[in-house]
Order: structure tokens, then C-alpha cells, then sequence
């Protein structure tokens, strides 16, 4: 997955070359090497599995066949593609989880948080941004069980402090699961947004702002005038990249298991269990191949926005 | 300087050598068992019996158990991804329905290809009964010793059957709906109770095709195969255990749709039996031998009064599968040898000696079962002597098919769907047929509708 920005090469190619080229060549070699191994082999290896019916148990363990692009025409079969556990479902699912705690949940939450902490007192600016970064940087695992531990039925936390409150208690793994892993995925990944933002935010000249104060505008307005305007390019670099973080996520598996009956199985979970689960690698490869061209074209896309903005 | 740095290598070498002891060969033996936990028996009869006695008997030998907790379809995809990169456990538990799928992956290989042809001499093999012996067999080979067998039946809360006005002790269903009327009368009198339980889902693995799916199909004269050995994707038998299933679990709330949906169901479904939840549940003489007894986790308070068991039903007198009245169905569990181990000798030598009549007499000491061997007397337990004295005459085994635990898996899903009430049973037959056919090839399905 590309998330690193690659600069672009310099018009004018000047030669500031510390050592010669056959020595550059050397130093470059075991890192290449360890690229090509890791990365570059892996990867045409899962495009040529994509292509046969290989499997980890049953006789096509062993005696794998080429099968053309029959797993992608299965994977895109009209007849089955929307049903539940199957590819078209999960990749709609996906979006919708993207468009839901991506684009809606952490960016925005992010950028109500980024501009809420530009006037609070230091030191609730301070408490605030440990806490939402401890959200993004706890370990995966303790907080998918300390979630699950929340929102259980029975003996859950958030149903105590419902019942509590007078409120009745709900079934939220079974009866919401969809809305559960898009809360779940906002609370986790807003600190990024917050950060990002934060720190265009901080990037303002305080004179706009001060300037901006002389003459009357209300928080609303300096927020739509000033800020916004300001951090247009922060905006979409946050957007793309929390895009192919949330495609690319697996974590709500450790809440849902991508369950009950597949309405949480996300494109990730879905690859899992297809590849790892009914050890189908023939075909959980193929999967593999689309999520990579998706991602692909989500990274071209960053990118060319990064380029364009040099050129500017 | 030069001193120190010597002083300091003598003592680091000295430090190793103290560290590391001489055992020329390390084992690991995997199983799903847990001191205290998840078949304790087997843990406690490995790690307390077996491994001390082995490692007298070789010295140069330091065996290990891993006592791995998870679900059982958990420890198979962490077999199949270790042996498939010759990694892994030397000696693992394994079940016996799995092998012929490992063996045609590659990811097994018989005893004797493994640790030598004096396999074949081990004195055990004719001590195995022949029907335990097939268990873990392949196209005439051995990928194992199997443990045991077990068979399977509907388990009573007699307590509660007696306080719907049942009698507890001579009641035996003849038909499911009469099953289904013992589930009725007693929703009637504790309407938050779920009085049934028929494993259905997906997080409950295999344990939802052996004692959910197969017992209520073989119910209805079918099996999952043909006799041709064609996996069967369309009929009336598989629509009529569905809507068995939606009975249950979707029309009239006789079980607790829940604990089939939620990744720990299956102990949800093991607590409810505890707590007087359910009343009728479907499980293997396991449950009995390792999920209730006393201290454990689930055990039934004063279990020998108010745990019983019956037969599980034909849908009617004589549909069974074979014309049966009753039905059920056996598997079986043993241990095999990781291809890929660095000590084939001294695994079977492990493999081997827990199966020999000492360690296994060890084992009915802490856990009385069924098993493999004839020479081993038959446990002093009622039940079991009961259970199996009834049921393995009518019993029938999974098919010996590469295919059948994915094919199992897709069963698993079409459950889930129809308990979930996701899909009409129609609708949920219709994806499994095209599930399975998309597996095995439409050469090797039929369809009986």
C-alpha cells in the first residue's frame, strides 16, 4: 500500500553523486533485494495464483489448474454478486463504511475537534488530544475486546449506563452491527484526522484570525472564511488517506467476526475468510488483486493531487 | 580489558550451558485441551500421565503440551497454515472427519511414510477395533491412532420435563414433533426459557453439521452424500431439517437464536443447559464426559438426578436414514504426526506409547469414554455403557470425502441463515446449492427434488 508521497524528480538532473555509480549500485543491492523478495515477488505471485484454483486442502493443494480469470468471473457473477457473503455485497458494504465512519465520521469529527481545541484553555487541549490519541494508538487487539467487553448484552458496560439512565438496553452486536463497527471506526481513527488538522489549523497566520476578531465575525464565520479556505489541500490529503486506511481495515473482525450472517464483513474480512478460512487461495488471491488495483487507483489519485500542488 | 572480555566470554558460555539442558530431542504435542478449561481430561491426562511417563522411559526425549484454547476450527486452520509451511507441532489432536482433505493437500502423510515401516509392527493396531480403526484411516493407510468414538443424543434436564407434567424417566420422543411438543410444554410454563437446543451457525463450526444438521437429516432418510458418494444439494430431506430449524429458532422462539449467532455459542448454549434454560439439547456423549462433570466450568448441579438422556427421533417412526426409528452418528478424534517433524522416530514413539493400554487405562481414570481399543475395559459408567450398548448399532459416519469440510462449511452457512431468518429454508437450499456446486462440480452433486 502506498501512503508515502514520492517526490517528483527534478527538472534539471544534476550529479551530486557522493559515491560512483558502481558503488550506489552495491549499497542499493541488498535492499533491493529484500524488496524484490518481500514486495515485488509476493505480489506477481498472488497475481498468478489469481489464476488458478489452488487451494490449501483437497487435491487442488497439490495439483493446482490454471483456470483462466474464472475466479474473477465467479467473484462478478451477476446471479450471486449482491447476495449476502458474497463479493458485491461486501465491497457495497465497504463503501458504505467508508462513506459512513471515513468520510463522515472521523474526518469530520476530526475537524469539529481540530477547531474546537484552537480556543480551549492549553491544558483541555492537552487532555483532549491524549485521550483521542490513546484511542488511535492502543493496541488493536485490547480494544477490539475491551469494545466487545462494552457493548455486550448482558453484562456490558454502555447497557449498565443505559439501563442506568432508564433507557432499555439493547443487543448492539446482533441487532447493529453494521452501525457498531462505523462508531467503533470513527472513535478509533479520529486522532488522525484531529492531528492533521490541527496542525494546518495552527498553520494560519494568527493575524487572519485577530483581524477577522476586529471586525466582529462570529467563531462560524471565521471557521467558514478563514479556516476552511486555508486548509482545503489538508482536507483532501486527509480524505484520501483515511479512504484506503478504512477500505483496507480489519480490525472490526475482532468485534463481529465479520458476522452474524456476513452484515459486517467488510472486503478485508471477506478476503480472510475466503483465502484463510476456506482456504481457497486460487480465489481469495483474486480478491487480492482487485483490492490492490482499488487501492491502486486511490493512490494514483493522491498522488497526482500531491504533484499538482507542487507545480502550483 | 583484555581479561575482562575473556572473564566475560567464559561466563556467558558457562551461563548457556547451564541455561540449556542436554535433551537431544524436543517434542510438541497440540491439542484443544486446557487444564481446567476446554477438555481438561485430555490436558490433565497428557501432561500428568503421559508426558511424565514417557520422559523415564526416554530420557534424552523433553516433551511439551501446548495447551491451545481456541475453537476447533481455529486449530484446524492453524494445522493446515503450519504444515503446509513445515511448521507446527510434532504430535497433534486431530479429527479424524479432516484427514482425507489434509492427506489430499499434501499436509499429511501416512505413519509409516513418515517414521519408518516398524509402524506397521506396533502391536496396537490389532488391539483397535475395526471400526475405530477407520478413523483415522485413508485408502488403506494410517494418519493416526484414533482415541475413541462417540455417539450422539439429545441430553434431558428431567427437573425441568417433570415440572411440564413429562415423565422424565420413560419419556422417549418417537418423531420430532413430539420433540417439539416437550419444547412446547415447557415454554409454556417458563416462557423466558429456550427449551431446545439444535446447534445451527457458523461460530460453532463442525459442532453444528455433527450434532445439529446430520442428526435432523438423517432424520428425514437422508445423508449429506449419495451412495454414489455425490454431495446431495437439493431435497426434501435437507428443506425439511431447515424448517426444523426455523421452528426451533425463528417461528416459535424454541431456542435461543442468539447463542447460535454469537461467536461463543456454543458455551452460551452449554451455560443455558446449566442454568435450566434448556432442557433438550443435542451434543455427543462429550458433553456428558468432559463439558458436565463436577468442577467443571458447566457442570449441572447434582447432575446424576436431573441429567438424562434419550434417543434422538426419526422425523417419523421408520424415516430414518436405513428405515431407522433413531438415529445418530459418530465421529471420531485421535492424534497424528506433523509431516514436516525433525524427530519422526521419537513422535511415534510418543503417538504410539500414549496408546498403549497403561496410558490409555490412565486415561478412563480421569475421563471414562469409548474407546479405540478392545483391550481396554469398558469405563465403569452407566452412561456410557448405556449410550453405547443403544446407539452405536444405529450409528452412521461422515463421509470419507476430501471436500466434506468445505461442503461442511457451506452446511454451517445455510443454517445461520435460515436461524437468523435471513433466508426462507427454500432460498438458503438454493445458495447452498450453489455454493457447493461452485466447490465439488456439478459432476459430483445430484439434486433429488
Amino acid at each position: 500500500m502506498t501512503t508515502e508521497p514520492v517526490p517528483s524528480p527534478p527538472k534539471k538532473v544534476r550529479n551530486f553523486a557522493l559515491l560512483s555509480n558502481r558503488a550506489g549500485a552495491a549499497f542499493l543491492t541488498p535492499a533491493g533485494l529484500l524488496v524484490s523478495v518481500f514486495v515485488i515477488v509476493p505480489f506477481f505471485w498472488v497475481i498468478f495464483v489469481s489464476f488458478t484454483n489452488r487451494t490449501l486442502l483437497g487435491r487442488t493443494a497439490l495439483n493446482p489448474e490454471f483456470v483462466g480469470l474464472a475466479n474473477y468471473f465467479s467473484l462478478f457473477d451477476p446471479a450471486t454478486f449482491f447476495q449476502r457473503g458474497q463479493f458485491g455485497f461486501s465491497l457495497i458494504l465497504t463503501t458504505q463504511f467508508v462513506l459512513a465512519s471515513a468520510l463522515l465520521g472521523q474526518a469530520l469529527l476530526g475537524l469539529l475537534l481540530a477547531w474546537l481545541i484552537q480556543t480551549v484553555p492549553p491544558w483541555v487541549k492537552r487532555i483532549t488530544e491524549t485521550f483521542v490519541i490513546a484511542a488511535w494508538i492502543l493496541p488493536e487487539v485490547v480494544i477490539g475486546f475491551a469494545w466487545f467487553a462494552f457493548l455486550d448484552r448482558d453484562q456490558g458496560t454502555l447497557n449498565m449506563l443505559l439501563e442506568g439512565f432508564g433507557l432499555p438496553p439493547g443487543d448492539f452486536l446482533l441487532q447493529q452491527p453494521f452501525w457498531v463497527i462505523v462508531v467503533f471506526n470513527t472513535w478509533r481513527g479520529a486522532a488522525f484526522s484531529m492531528m492533521l488538522f490541527n496542525s494546518a489549523f495552527s498553520s494560519i497566520p494568527p493575524s487572519y484570525f485577530q483581524a477577522a476578531d476586529v471586525a466582529g465575525a462570529s467563531s462560524w464565520q471565521k471557521f467558514r472564511d478563514i479556516g476552511l479556505p486555508l486548509i482545503r489541500g489538508h482536507i483532501v490529503t486527509d480524505l484520501i488517506l483515511i479512504t484506503m486506511w478504512t477500505f483496507n481495515t480489519f480490525t472490526p473482525f475482532l468485534l463481529t467476526n465479520g458476522g452474524p450472517s456476513y452484515r459486517t464483513e467488510l472486503v478485508s474480512i471477506y478476503n480472510y475468510r475466503v483465502a484463510f478460512q476456506d482456504f481457497q487461495f486460487g480465489k481469495g488471491a483474486a480478491v487480492g488483486v482487485i483490492m490492490m488495483l482499488i487501492n491502486l487507483a486511490f493512490a494514483l489519485v493522491y498522488l497526482s493531487i500531491g504533484r499538482k500542488k507542487k507545480v502550483r | 580489558m583484555k581479561n575482562r572480555m575473556r572473564a566475560l566470554a567464559l561466563g556467558l558460555i558457562g551461563a548457556t550451558s547451564v541455561a540449556i539442558p542436554a535433551f537431544a530431542v524436543d517434542l510438541n504435542v497440540t491439542c484443544r485441551c486446557v487444564i481446567g478449561g476446554v477438555n481438561s481430561g485430555t490436558a490433565q491426562w497428557i501432561q500428568e500421565s503421559v508426558i511424565p511417563a514417557f520422559e523415564a522411559a526416554h530420557p534424552d526425549v523433553k516433551v511439551t503440551l501446548n495447551q491451545f484454547g481456541g475453537e476447533d476450527a481455529q486449530l484446524t486452520q492453524q494445522l493446515a497454515l503450519d504444515f503446509s509451511t513445515g511448521a507446527g507441532p510434532d504430535v497433534s489432536a486431530f479429527d479424524g472427519f479432516l484427514i482425507p482433505s489434509f492427506v489430499e493437500g499434501g499436509l499429511l502423510k501416512s505413519l509409516d511414510e513418515v517414521a519408518g515401516p516398524e509402524v506397521n509392527d506396533w502391536s496396537g493396531w490389532a488391539a483397535l477395533s475395526e471400526g475405530s480403526r477407520s478413523l483415522m484411516e485413508y485408502q488403506g493407510k494410517f494418519y493416526g491412532i484414533p482415541l475413541g468414538t462417540d455417539v450422539r443424543m439429545i441430553h434431558t434436564r428431567k427437573d425441568i420435563l417433570a415440572e411440564a407434567g413429562i415423565d422424565a424417566d420413560n419419556w422417549q420422543p418417537k418423531s420430532w414433533e413430539e420433540v417439539l411438543d416437550a419444547a412446547r410444554a415447557i415454554k409454556k410454563i417458563k416462557p423466558d426459557s429456550f427449551p431446545i437446543q439444535l446447534n445451527a451457525g457458523v461460530a460453532m463450526g463442525e459442532a453444528t453439521t455433527m450434532q445439529g444438521y446430520w442428526l435432523a437429516l438423517l432424520g428425514t432418510g437422508e445423508k449429506v452424500t449419495d451412495d454414489n458418494g455425490k454431495f446431495v444439494v437439493s431435497s426434501q430431506g435437507i428443506l425439511d431439517t431447515l424448517n426444523l430449524y426455523k421452528t426451533i429458532y425463528v417461528d416459535e422462539a424454541l431456542g435461543d437464536q442468539r447463542a447460535q449467532l454469537l461467536a461463543d455459542g456454543r458455551n452460551r448454549s452449554f451455560a443455558n443447559f446449566r442454568d435450566g434454560v434448556t432442557a433438550l439439547l443435542f451434543e455427543g456423549d462429550y458433553f456428558y464426559r468432559s463439558v458436565t462433570p463436577e468442577g467443571s466450568e458447566f457442570a449441572v448441579p447434582n447432575r446424576d438426578e436431573v441429567m438424562g438422556w434419550v434417543k434422538v427421533p426419526a422425523q417419523e417412526p421408520g424415516k430414518g436414514i436405513r428405515g431407522q426409528d433413531f438415529v445418530t452418528i459418530s465421529g471420531g478424534t485421535g492424534f497424528v504426526i506433523n509431516p514436516a517433524t525433525d524427530a519422526p522416530k521419537e513422535a511415534w514413539a510418543f503417538l504410539s506409547f500414549m496408546n498403549e493400554p497403561e496410558m490409555q487405562n490412565a486415561f478412563q481414570a480421569i475421563q471414562p469414554r469409548i474407546t479405540a481399543r478392545k483391550d481396554i475395559e469398558i469405563p465403569n459408567s452407566p452412561f456410557l455403557t448405556a449410550t453405547s450398548q443403544a446407539l452405536l448399532p444405529l450409528t452412521t459416519a461422515r463421509p470419507n470425502n476430501p471436500n466434506y469440510n468445505a461442503v461442511s462449511s457451506e452446511i454451517q452457512r445455510m443454517t445461520e441463515a435460515v436461524v437468523s431468518g435471513e433466508l426462507s429454508p427454500e432460498e438458503a437450499m438454493a445458495q447452498y446449492k450453489a455454493a457447493v456446486t461452485a466447490l465439488v462440480g456439478a459432476e459430483n452433486t445430484v439434486s433429488l427434488l
